[in-house]
């Protein structure tokens, strides 16, 4: 048994850290976020070029470092301890994911692009009917010729507004939450009948309502067997909950360091407030939903590669305590800043902010909460 | 003991739902549904309206405008007004200052302020919190020495910083906690001063929160002369003003009427928001079972809100078990605000204040401005004496620790 980090990710680490601390502080993330585009693309030429981490995870044959998911895990806790909005999430874990695992032609080509810097994906999966639910999908794929024609509407796309391709689930067959019937799609965002309705969110990043109006794709933007993608959905979406799950690792650190920061430099009643029990208790409880935050996180990135039962589980159960933990330390964090807490000039809400969405991401405590029922349920029969 | 409504209650609901009905100005319901920014007319253009029908200020003494309702039509009041999802009355000046103008203040000055304050016609502002005192308020800097002015007349001479001063930006007065004998122990050389918002040296400056909403504000005094006829109560003597004036505004914070309007609101997305197996969320186990949950401590709350009322109403001011109210009807309305962003799902994200205007909203109607309703009803635990100071009350006051 081992939970030590090797050379490289620990090299990893301090390199994206340190890379960070230079060029991503929070006023400089602040005015990022409100210019025009809402993002650095010399931020993310820099991860390509500078750093060489959008190939981390990708194998050597690839073009990549050789890494795998804990290498996910290093870059994404450094991200969420600057909140980073950049589509890491999007075009490398869930992007890279697909085309990893389904190996579509144009495949490593893709792969090399996404290295270099020069592709980025966003997912459009989410449906306004469907919530959680990865099948409930109204949006078509029919088939015409050899490629096909994709009609519907995703929901809050996180990251489209600045991504080169879209990565589409869509029905070529079944009923509306069916769990046959499912296909993916890689879409040129710049294709013809792909229209987009753009927005900032309230954790800082940005997205799109995207609409397909008889978009045409070729036989080849087809990703996995026609049909019978779900699995494989189901696969990446458990691997961009682990990086989501190690980007909350991130933002509790902070929530909670900052918290400790703040209460023993502000005085009342002539003392530092750290020195009340009552706050240390919380501040203890704080600490000790970070630590088991951490802890799950660890359990989800060792098992991600685990049969899709045993996978799912354990990516579900990781998912319900990043969950509780984002809502206990995030909340617990404003409450212990006093009315500093709600200011916007102030960081501690913005890593509140992206706490509490982070919740919700790929489904919410109580959806995973009953995957996780319904998956030991069926282990246990 | 017994919570039948008589048939005079009966008749008085009836009454005050049609006056609302019919008196509640379309223009503010409208903004109200936009979602737009209220303006400082459309916030006293309904408190005019209640003054003009004599009910603006129920609970003050009758010689000055109070309404003499029992507290049960107080209760049948503000259930009908969150029924009918009007703005509130804003506190400052009704519920906060008043009870201090009317308890301490000299006939001449409750002649001066009360009418104002009633009629709406004088927006008050509270100038309590300062940066380096907010749960320890009684450690206020803001100093005010005496002077004589040219004019041959005492003033106040006012130098410090208030901060957190909720819709300051729109205030003609404000009522304020400065010091005036720095030598004494914290709670003894504190004055209470009303002072003219447009006086000479001072700065009304915006603080953003974290929903990018603007309601609150630092003031900043500097060399602001103010009138010692100006100062309520004895020199030195008002901490026992800020500590009145604190239990009035705990016991009006639990919010019941409105917070049992925003279950019902809850209640009715929830039943057309979907869940994951495309049944109405509503019937949802893990949902509904939560809803259920709020519902029943807000009815505990309720209840111990009416047996305070019936307290008040046999002649005990509010006392400190009004911390109760305060803990568990903020408790209350933050899980009301974090439900309705868990109902929304992913369209808690979009940042409404961040869209160009010439994009439409996005998503359904009623998960507008929820994560921003979240973020923002957090201060809720934290303004009025934190919750955490609320249960130091009780552990000191009532439990005698």
């Amino acid at each position: 048994m081992d939970f030590s980090f090797t050379d490289e990710q620990t090299m990893l680490r301090d390199t994206v850290a340190s890379y960070l601390a230079d060029h991503y502080d929070f006023d400089t993330r602040r005015n990022a976020i409100k210019s025009a585009s809402g993002w650095r693309p010399e931020v993310w030429k820099s991860f390509a070029e500078e750093l060489g981490i959008l190939g981390a995870a990708f194998s050597e044959e690839q073009g990549g470092l050789g890494g795998g998911p804990i290498d996910n895990m290093v870059v994404m806790e450094e991200f969420g301890k600057a909140l980073v909005v950049e589509p890491y999430v999007g075009t490398v874990v869930i992007g890279g994911g697909f085309l990893k695992h389904a190996k579509p032609a144009g495949a490593d080509e893709l792969i090399g692009k996404i290295i270099a810097g020069e592709v980025t994906i966003a997912f459009a999966y989410a449906e306004p009917q469907g919530r959680y639910n990865l099948a409930n999908l109204t949006t078509t794929a029919r088939k015409d010729g050899s490629g096909y024609v994709l009609n519907g509407h995703k929901a809050v796309v996180v990251g489209a507004p600045w991504a080169s391709h879209l990565i589409v689930t869509a029905r070529t067959g079944g009923g509306q939450r069916d769990t046959g019937g499912v296909s993916v799609f890689l879409v040129d965002k710049n294709a013809g009948g792909v229209v987009t309705r753009d927005y900032p969110t309230v954790d800082g990043r940005r997205a799109s309502e995207v609409f397909f109006e008889n978009v045409s794709v070729p036989a080849e933007a087809l990703i996995g067997a026609e049909g019978e993608a779900l699995p494989l959905i189901e696969q990446v979406v458990d691997e961009a909950i682990a990086a989501t799950c190690a980007e909350a690792c991130g933002v509790l650190r902070k929530l909670h360091e900052g918290t400790l920061e703040y209460t023993k430099q502000r005085k009342q009643f002539g003392v530092p407030i750290a020195s009340f029990q009552v706050l240390q208790h919380r501040m203890v409880d704080m600490f000790i939903n970070v630590e088991q935050a951490v802890s799950m996180t660890y359990m989800a990135h060792i098992r991600i590669g685990e049969p899709a039962a045993e996978r799912a589980k354990s990516l579900s159960a990781a998912k319900v305590q990043i969950g509780r933990a984002c809502k206990f330390v995030g909340q617990n964090a404003i409450q212990l800043h006093g009315g500093m807490g709600m200011t916007d000039e102030m960081a501690i809400g913005h890593y509140f902010k992206r706490a509490t969405i982070i919740e919700g991401e790929y489904g919410s405590v109580d959806h995973h909460l009953r995957r996780y029922e319904t998956l030991s349920l069926d282990a246990a029969a | 003991m017994d919570l039948d409504f008589s048939p005079e209650d009966a008749a008085f609901r009836a009454e005050v739902r049609a006056f609302i009905a019919e008196n509640y100005p379309q223009a503010l319901r409208d903004k109200q549904r936009d979602e737009e920014a209220l303006s400082k007319e459309d916030y006293l253009s309904w408190h005019r309206i209640l003054a003009a029908k004599g009910w603006s200020a129920p609970s003050w003494p009758k010689e000055w405008g109070g309404t003499g309702w029992t507290p049960t039509q107080k209760y049948i009041w503000s259930e009908e007004q969150a029924r009918a999802d009007t703005i509130s009355v804003l506190p400052f000046g009704v519920n906060m200052l008043a009870p201090v103008v009317y308890t301490f203040g000299t006939e001449e000055q409750k002649a001066r302020f009360l009418p104002g304050i009633r009629d709406g016609l004088v927006w008050w502002c509270q100038g309590y919190s300062e940066p380096g005192a907010g749960s320890d308020l009684a450690s206020v800097k803001t100093k005010a020495e005496r002077i004589t002015g040219g004019d041959g007349k005492e003033y106040y001479l006012v130098n410090g910083q208030k901060t957190w001063t909720t819709l300051g930006q729109y205030a003609d007065w404000g009522f304020f906690l400065v010091r005036t004998d720095p030598t004494a122990k914290p709670q003894a050389g504190i004055s209470f001063l009303l002072i003219d918002m447009k006086s000479p040296g001072i700065t009304v400056r915006p603080l953003i929160t974290l929903e990018g909403g603007h309601e609150v504000n630092d003031v900043f005094l500097d060399n602001v002369k103010v009138p010692v006829e100006n100062r309520i109560h004895n020199e030195n003597q008002g901490w026992t003003c800020a500590k009145a004036l604190l239990l009035h505004e705990r016991s009006g914070i639990a919010g019941v009427a409105r917070s049992k309007r925003g279950l019902e609101r809850l209640r009715q997305v929830s039943r057309t928001y979907l869940s994951d197996d495309a049944t109405p969320l509503l019937s949802d186990p893990f949902f509904k079972r939560k809803v259920a949950e709020l519902e029943i401590d807000l009815t505990a709350l309720e209840f111990t809100e009416l047996r305070t009322l019936a307290g008040e109403s046999s002649g005990k001011g509010p006392g400190p078990e009004s911390s109760i109210l305060k803990i568990k009807g903020t408790e209350i309305q933050q899980r009301l605000t974090d439900l309705a962003l868990e109902a929304a799902a992913h369209y808690g994200a979009p940042y409404l204040r961040g869209l160009p205007h010439n994009i439409g909203a996005i998503g359904p109607d009623e998960a507008h401005g929820v994560a921003g309703a979240y973020f923002n009803t957090r201060k809720t635990s934290i303004y009025g004496g934190s919750n955490e100071i609320q249960r130091n009350i009780i552990a000191k006051a009532v439990l005698g620790l």
